[in-house]
Formats: C-alpha cells, structure tokens, sequence
C-alpha cells in the first residue's frame, strides 16, 4: 500500500462511505462486481453503504429487489457459482430468519460439499447493532451465530479506515464473506453524534486483511478484546482508565472467522489479565470463545480468572432503559476493568 | 354482513388520523436541533400509517370480539380500529411499564392478547400467524376469523405465499389484507413485483382475489364484509389488496426524494378530507361536525400522551424478566 497525496492523507470520510467507496472501486476495477439489495439503489442503501453507486454504475448493477431474501441471496450465490462477484445487501441482520437456509445451508457449505469444486465469491453485508430503542428485531448483532457456523468469513470493522480496506479483500476473495457493519460506527447523520465514526481513508484502493486483528490502543494492565462499536466504548473507558493510572490494551478483533488467536494470546502474555467485551448475547458467543482461546493458549499468563461484558441472554428490549441495561457501555469496561484488577 | 355506518367510519379515521398526527409531531418534537433517531420521548423507528385509515376501518368494521388481527411494522390504524387500548399502546409507544408490553416491545412489537391482536418488524412474519390462529378458532368450533394485514412489498415474501397455500389447503377462516401503498421503502410496486395486481395471485392458490381501488373506506367494507362472510361460515380463506396511500415517510426522518413528482400530490389524495367532502355532500356531516368529531378525537389523543408520560418507567433490571413463561 503506497499513499503519497498528502491531500489524500488528510481525507477524512465516514464508515458508511469508506464502505460505498470499496465497493465501486472494485466495480470500476472488475465488471463481475454487482450489488443488490432492498433500497440499495437510488435511496443509496437504508444505511449508506451504497451511497452514490447508483449514480455511477447504473440500474443494471445496482438492483434493488423485491422483499425476497430467500430469493436474492439464493440468486447472489448463484451468480457467484457462475463466476460473478456480487456484494448483496440484507438490511437488518435480524432479517436473517427468513433467508437463513440459503446463507448457512448453501452459501456457507458449497465450497465443502463440492469436495473444493466451486467456491462462492460473495459479500453479504448487513447492519447490525442496538443503541437507539429500534427494539429486538432490528438491534441485534448475531454475529456469534454465523461465526459458529463453519464455512463463511465474518467480517466485522469498527472504524471507516478498516472499513474499505475490509470490504476490498472481502469482495476479492474467493469465499463468501459476512461483512456486518453496525449502525452505530457508520457516522449516520441522523442517529448519535460518533466522532469515532470518521477517519482517515486514503481516496486509492487498498486491502485490510481478513483475519488480523488490530491492538486499537496499546496498554499494559489488562487486556480489552471487543469488536465493532463496543471497541469504541473500550477506547472511552481506555480515557477514563488512564486518569486513574491504568492501562489497558484495546484490541479489536475485526474478524470473529477467521479469529486471530495469536493476537489474543500475545496479548494476555503481555497484560496478565482477559476482558471480552461483545454486544451480542452471551452464552455461546464470542466471548465465551476467545477467553477459551486465552484459557488453552495462555493459561499459564493469566493473573485472574477472564471476565466478559455481553448482552445477558435477552432479547433487546425497545425501552430505552432495559435497553442500556442489557448493552456494554464505558462505564461497564470500566468496572469490568477494575474488578479484574482486584481479582 | 353488518351495515355500514358512514359517521362512524368517518370518526374512527379522524381518531387514528390525531393519533398519528401526535405522534408525529411528539416523537419530532425533542429531536431539536440535531435529529437522532435514538433520542427523545419516543425513539426508534416510526412507521406511521397516515393516508391508510380507509383500510383499517373499513377492515375492522367487520370484526368482533375474538377475531384476530396480525399487523405490520406499519400496526397504529389497525390496532386502533380493532379496539387495542390507546392508552396502553400510547404508554408502550412511550417506553413506560404501563405499556401494553411494559416497554419491552415498543411500537413495532404491540402485543394485545385481550383484543388478539399482534404486529411485527419482520416482514410478511404474520401471514402464517394468523393462519395458525384462524386453525385454534376452527378447531375450537368458533365462528371467528384472522386478519394477516402486510404491505404490498410484503407479499413478495416467501412466509407470504406459503400462508396463502396453507389457507387455502386446510380451509381456515383467514383474510389477507394488502395495503398496497404504492411504496416500499423507496421501491415502487413496478420494481419488485411482476404482477400489477396481487388480487390475481390469489387465484393461483384457488382463493377469491379482490383488488379495490381509491382508498374507499365503503369500497373496503365491502370487499371486507364478503371475505369475512365467507370465513365465518366455514367456507376458506379470501384475500384483498387495497390500494391505499402513504401520505408521509416511509418512517420518519425519510427525506422521500425518491417520490419525485408523485409527492406533489399526495395531500390532495388524502382520503379523510375527500371522504368529509361526500358526506357533507350528502348531507350527513355537517361542519361543526368536523370540527367538533376531531376535537373528540384530538382529546382522547391527549389524554393517551398524559397517561404515557406521567407512567414510570420500567426498572432497568427487568430487562432481565419475561424470557420464559
Ligand atoms: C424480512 C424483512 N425484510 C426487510 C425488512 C425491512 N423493511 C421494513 S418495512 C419495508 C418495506 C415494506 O413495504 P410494504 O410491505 O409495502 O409496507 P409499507 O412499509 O409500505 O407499509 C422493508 C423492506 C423487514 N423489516 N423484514
């Protein structure tokens, strides 16, 4: 990756349009590339995700569908058998019941069952994430789900730079790939003011590999392994932390499949101490995953039990204060933080 | 089939047309200066269903006690007009431990088993509800029907043509309502489904299809009193479209840039006003009428918002309650 431009390096964009920008870019590059979804056209994704694609690229690869999963994932991983590259949009992730069969049973299982023949090329990108009282069928995360089951990447970025980077190596491999983006890092004008929403983006085309997580932000006492928006509320807890003179490493996975367990474990060889933060439910999920990993890889490290923040097991409740009970915040890395450190 | 009462009609579209009308100016009111989808008295998304007062009343006209409806993300005029208690609604809409849901379903999670009525943010996830409901209503030997109310986008749905097949094949007393609004979000009829009329699907499911035009609440009843006929007496299921209106967003903050020049008329395509006009053409509604029918309504509006706002809120940790039974 060369960025020279110094006009480029000063360029800061949202996440929704870091995302938009990766995904016409490698339409320009490849013309097997096409994106479908419900709104994605003129509307530019309910999201932004595909924001002025329409514009550029046309009805004919910027299609908006009926409100069909079933039938438009099924179709993507058609095109996909065939050779094409398409980047097909499921709204809400919570919409994944209805198409589920199609994304697990077949889109996730192809390459397998075909003994290596045919590889599914696809994005499936989808929004995900609570915060705004948008209630338990449009606030979920579920990545978890999909990342327990084997056979498709899950891609998750937390911040505009990753998000084009990620989207690039997403659209170019050769496996279906689950990109989730949550709403709240996309720096949407019209939900909670994020200034960790925009950033730097380089204007040229680059790739942020699948499977490397990032330390966020390097500290010593304790170790923050999150994703997505929660590694947001880890960086505000890291201000908070640091006043009182402790320091704790943010590290955000960026990927739950593949995971990058080495980055985990160094980690916890550094800091002694394990805290997964995850805002999706708990039991079962990445939580209980990536302390396994420290526990089986690291056990001799660890100074304390690892502890984890993750929705309790409920659905997201509507009211806005069941809702903040129920969903990590700063305040609760923070006492997280410290209870491991007295442990 | 009950006869049809034009005051009445009239009343109960200007009743769901304050409530929305409220709701829209409250959930926009504390969202100054910089507007946030989470913030204010009542956040999250909102789906008001202005412009489709015709269907719900015409609809709801037809059914009594016992009769089940299954609504939409878009549930207001229905569960008004199918009897759901205002103020509790009003208080779930609110957040508040008074609410229908004690704050934990919110507006598009109303859940009223008094009145059996339900509404979801999945689309098409009613249609095989209701068919289950209008199964325990037959098994039981009652004569009362399901109504499975969706969007026209939401008959597009796979759970959508699996009901019709299910209906149809066990017979149930079910009525599939179309509102067809034009719009889904920002994707016209034209572009998501290849017939003009879903009325002519039914048929591929050997159901009576019916497509009423106008938004006419008399038109609806009627169509509405055939099918419900038919379901009460045992005979099956029927299925209807309305073509009907969405006056405003498709929730609201939607900018509807995408509307373009059909926008420009839709106040003229407001069937309340239109509807005021014939009746007080014929002579059965006069203009104090109007003014003091909306007072009324605008009075019972209010005091559904004082109940939802003077509740309390509900105790953070219950968030932990109500996962099983
Ligand atoms: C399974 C599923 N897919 C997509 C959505 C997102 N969504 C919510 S409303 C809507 C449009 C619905 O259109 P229509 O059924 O015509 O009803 P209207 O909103 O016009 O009343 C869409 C796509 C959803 N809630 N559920």
């Amino acid at each position: 990756m060369t960025v020279t431009d110094t006009e480029t390096a000063a360029r800061r964009i949202t996440t929704a349009k870091a995302m938009a920008e990766g995904i016409g870019l490698e339409m320009r590059r490849d013309p097997d590339v096409f994106v479908m979804g419900e709104d994605v056209g003129a509307y530019g994704g309910i999201f932004g995700s595909t924001t002025d694609l329409f514009g550029e690229f046309g009805a004919d690869r910027v299609i908006d569908t009926p409100i069909s999963e079933t039938g438009f994932i099924g179709a993507g991983i058609g095109a996909a058998v065939e050779g094409m590259r398409p980047v097909v949009e499921l709204m809400f992730v919570d919409f994944y019941g209805v198409c589920m069969d199609q994304i697990d049973n077949n889109m996730a299982k192809i390459h397998y069952f075909s003994g290596g023949n045919v590889k599914v090329p696809m994005v499936l990108m989808t929004a995900a994430g609570g915060g705004y009282s948008d209630a338990g069928q449009h606030s979920q995360t579920l990545w978890g789900t999909f990342a327990h089951l084997p056979g498709m990447k899950v891609v998750v970025p937390s911040n505009p730079y990753d998000a084009k980077g990620l989207m690039i190596s997403a659209i170019r491999d050769d496996n279906p790939v689950l990109y989730i983006f949550h709403k709240g890092v996309l720096g949407l004008g019209w939900m909670t003011n994020n200034p960790r929403a925009t950033g730097h983006v380089p204007e040229d085309p680059y790739t942020v590999p699948i499977g490397k997580a990032a330390i966020a932000r390097e500290g010593t006492d304790v170790t923050v392994a999150t994703i997505s928006l929660s590694v947001h509320r880890a960086l505000d807890a890291a201000d908070e932390l640091e006043k009182e003179g402790i320091s704790i490493e943010v590290l955000d996975l960026r990927s739950l499949v593949p995971l990058d367990r080495e980055a985990i474990l160094d980690s916890v060889r550094k800091t002694h101490r394990l805290l997964v933060v995850d805002e999706d439910y708990q039991s079962f999920g990445m939580t209980g995953e990536v302390i396994t990993t420290a526990v089986e890889g690291a056990f001799d490290y660890l100074d304390a039990p690892p502890a984890r923040i993750a929705i309790p097991d409920v659905p997201i409740p509507y009211s806005r204060v069941l809702e903040q009970f129920v969903l990590p915040d700063a305040d609760k890395i923070v006492a997280g933080v410290k209870s491991l450190l007295t442990a | 089939m009950n006869q049809f009462n034009r005051l009445d009609s009239y009343k109960e579209m200007v009743r769901i047309r304050q409530y929305e009308s409220r709701i829209l100016q409250e959930y926009h009111a504390d969202k100054q200066p910089a507007w946030d989808i989470g913030a204010g008295l009542i956040p999250g998304e909102m789906h008001l269903a202005a412009g489709q007062e015709p269907a719900a009343v015409g609809v709801c006209a037809h059914l009594k006690k016992g009769d089940a409806i299954t609504a939409p993300h878009r549930p207001h005029h229905f569960a008004l007009a199918h009897g759901v208690d205002m103020k509790a609604m009003t208080a779930e809409i609110y957040g508040r431990d008074s609410g229908l849901c004690r704050g934990k379903g919110g507006h598009m999670h109303l859940f009223d088993p008094e009145n059996h009525f339900s509404c979801s943010g999945i689309i098409a996830q009613g249609y095989p509800v209701a068919c289950g409901q209008a199964f325990a209503f037959k098994r039981r030997s009652t004569d009362n029907v399901a109504v499975a109310v969706a969007g026209e986008g939401a008959a597009n749905q796979g759970a959508f043509h699996e009901a019709l097949n299910l209906a149809a094949l066990w017979s149930l007393p079910v009525i599939f309502v179309i509102e067809d609004n034009d719009w889904a979000i920002s994707v016209p009829k034209s572009h998501s489904t290849a017939t003009a009329s879903n009325a002519d699907r039914a048929a591929g499911y050997g159901i009576p299809g019916v497509r009423v035009e106008n938004n006419d609440v008399e038109a609806i009843f009627e169509a509405a009193g055939a099918a419900v006929d038919r379901a009460r007496a045992g005979e099956g299921p029927s299925l209807i479209e309305i073509h009907t209106l969405r006056l405003w967003g498709h929730f609201e903050g939607d900018a509807q840039a995408y509307r373009g020049a059909e926008l420009e008329t839709v106040d003229e395509r407001d069937p309340i006003p239109r509807y005021a006009k014939s009746l007080v053409d014929l002579g059965e509604l006069t203009e104090d009428q109007i003014v003091t029918i909306a007072a009324a309504a605008d009075a019972e509006v209010d005091a559904a918002i004082q109940f939802a706002v003077s509740s309390p809120e509900p105790k953070p940790q219950d968030a932990l309650l109500h996962v099983f039974a």
